[in-house]
């Protein structure tokens, strides 16, 4: 499913003291099958924009398409697309709240897809669960609460994938893991995409994230989309990123500073492109010298 | 005097099984120091941290903070007014309504007078840089903002050591910028000792020294350049370099003749020395 939006504009407490525009007119287009990524600091309205996606909040200003979902429409039947866009929030462990894992993954079936038997469900479930590499059988009658953090960030991302959504939207879905944990996840996220998930759209600050794991990615600022690019695209910006009070990855930072330096290094600012980059110059110039 | 002084600790939540979740830690923090703490996710780290300020007491082994035994009750109360810790989620960490009551909350708790509990909130907000958001709501603060309340809520008690407990994991970097400056300048300025939980590496290079954890021992204890010099043993407890190091590594590695950097800045000098302009 493709997700168009058109000018789409939001505001928090319309007609009070307290109004505060969120989306001030966002154009932006997510292809199905892309690893987007969605950047912009804390206000910019980046968390107001997915939360349209599945019609947690509607749409009350401009166009929002999801596939053939057109969201501006009030007959839209939104329990239907809320089970095809995912949305797993920020810390969604604490969001467990279930005696038993088996029963909190569930719980979105019981929602969404009442026509299933109990015997549905439960292998519904099995897969959600060993989709996200935990073992069912050991763990299915736990309480979430016994596990550990990573765990149950597993559970939480295990009962949102349980309804098969085609667009799967995370809100820092890394946060907060120790950096193998971080590696995990985002290795599990790939292949969800590849299996069960067509799109999956990520929020996230971290910029060395983005430019490693995302097809595309929106930088959103000001309650707009000010870039919307390739992340090799969106970092050979980094002055108008750096202005923006946005941080940037290690590789276009080194990048950066070799340029003002004369020395062009062109890179997508992946970590293992940019090692590759740098050691070729580094070759071609030994073997200049070499030959001279 | 040791701010911190632990022999042979050891300490098993519940029923443990056997297993210990701090295993045998002997350490000594200097006052005034500023000490990373590293490792995965239920490597003990926390745990090592409530057994500081008297959370936890040892099961064996012996635990002082500047000399006083935490498994001695009558010390409990002395031991929690040196020794104040900051934890994860800013939110669950707000009492009051109003930033100034919050931050009045320890020392009242204490018993100060008036006067002078107005003192250490003027002290405590303008050592984090937030003495304009005195009547400030708290759930209006940006997350950055409502760590640095929580670490000013700890600051009025007057402590000498501070910890903190993963206390930028859940701000974004603008906000972890902010309190990682808080942190330096208390350290620096205010002679605080800081024992810092982190899984930032890049925050651990802000440090005097970095410790290690595995499976409730101490199995690493140096500067933080030193032990991100180790990446084979590092790997081996599940850790990872810090992303200008990992580079570093892996273009020596290539055969790049360079010494290897720990931030990007350093990186970039040093290969502005060998590559040729274009």
């Amino acid at each position: 499913m493709r997700i168009v939006a058109q000018g789409l504009t939001y505001t928090y407490n319309p007609k009070s003291p307290f109004a505060s525009q969120a989306l001030k007119g966002v154009d932006l287009t997510i292809e199905e099958g892309e690893f987007f990524g969605i950047i912009g600091h804390t206000g910019s309205g980046k968390t107001t924009f997915v939360q349209h996606l599945n019609a947690l909040i509607k749409v009350t200003g401009g166009v929002l398409k999801v596939g053939d979902y057109d969201l501006s429409d009030k007959k839209c039947k939104f329990l239907e697309l809320r089970s095809k866009v995912g949305m797993v929030f920020q810390y969604p462990e604490y969001q467990l709240f279930a005696e038993t894992v088996e029963k909190d993954v569930m719980f979105g079936l019981k929602n969404f897809r009442k026509e299933m038997k109990e015997e549905e469900m439960k292998a519904a479930v099995r897969e959600a669960v060993e989709m996200v590499d935990l073992d069912y059988d050991a763990i299915k009658d736990k309480s979430p609460f016994e596990l550990s953090g990573g765990q149950r960030r597993r559970v939480a991302i295990a009962g949102v994938i349980v309804t098969k959504p085609e667009i799967l939207i995370l809100d820092e879905p890394a946060a907060g893991l120790d950096p193998l944990g971080k590696q995990e996840i985002m290795a599990l996220l790939h292949s969800i995409h590849g299996k069960t998930c067509k799109t999956v759209i990520i929020v996230s600050h971290d910029m060395d994230e983005i430019a490693e794991n995302c097809t595309r990615a929106a930088v959103f600022a000001g309650g707009k989309v000010i870039m919307e690019d390739t992340p090799s695209g969106i970092f050979k910006r980094s002055d108008e990123l750096q202005a923006l009070g946005l941080d940037i990855p290690v590789t276009a930072k080194c990048a950066k500073i070799l340029s003002e330096h004369g020395i062009g290094v062109d890179t997508d600012f992946t970590c293992d492109d940019f090692i590759s980059k740098i050691l070729q110059k580094y070759a071609a110039q030994s073997g200049n010298e070499g030959s001279r | 005097m040791k701010a911190v002084k632990f022999d042979n600790v050891k300490f098993a939540y519940g029923d443990g099984g056997g297993d210990y979740a701090v295993n045998g830690v002997t350490l000594e923090i200097e006052e005034g120091e500023f000490v990373a703490v590293l490792g995965r996710n239920g490597s003990g780290k926390s745990t090592l941290a409530k057994l500081i300020n008297a959370l936890l007491v040892p099961e064996t082994g012996k635990a002082e903070v500047f000399g006083m035994d935490t498994s001695d009750e009558k010390k409990t109360f002395e031991i929690r007014k040196s020794a104040g810790m900051v934890f994860q989620n800013p939110d669950n960490q707000m009492v009051a309504s109003i930033v100034e009551d919050d931050v009045a909350f320890g020392p009242e708790n204490i018993g100060l007078s008036r006067e002078e509990i107005g003192e250490r909130i003027d002290f405590a907000l303008k050592a984090v840089g937030m003495q304009e958001y005195r009547q400030a709501t708290p759930s209006r603060l940006s997350g950055g903002q409502k760590q640095r309340i929580a670490i000013a809520g700890v600051l009025a008690i007057k402590p000498k050591i501070m910890i903190l407990d993963e206390s930028t994991a859940m701000l974004d970097p603008k906000g972890r910028c902010e309190v990682m400056d808080v942190i330096k300048r208390l350290n620096k300025e205010e002679g605080i000792t800081v024992i810092l939980i982190t899984h930032f590496m890049e925050e651990a290079l802000e440090a005097d020294r970095a410790i290690v954890m595995h499976r409730g021992e101490v199995v690493m204890d140096a500067k933080p350049e030193e032990i991100f010099s180790c990446s084979e043993e590092l790997e081996s407890y599940n850790l990872t370099l810090p992303r200008a190091a990992y580079i570093s590594k892996k273009l020596i590695e290539g055969g790049l003749p360079i010494k290897g950097a720990f931030n990007a800045e350093d990186l970039a000098e040093e290969l502005c020395g060998l590559l040729h302009k274009d």
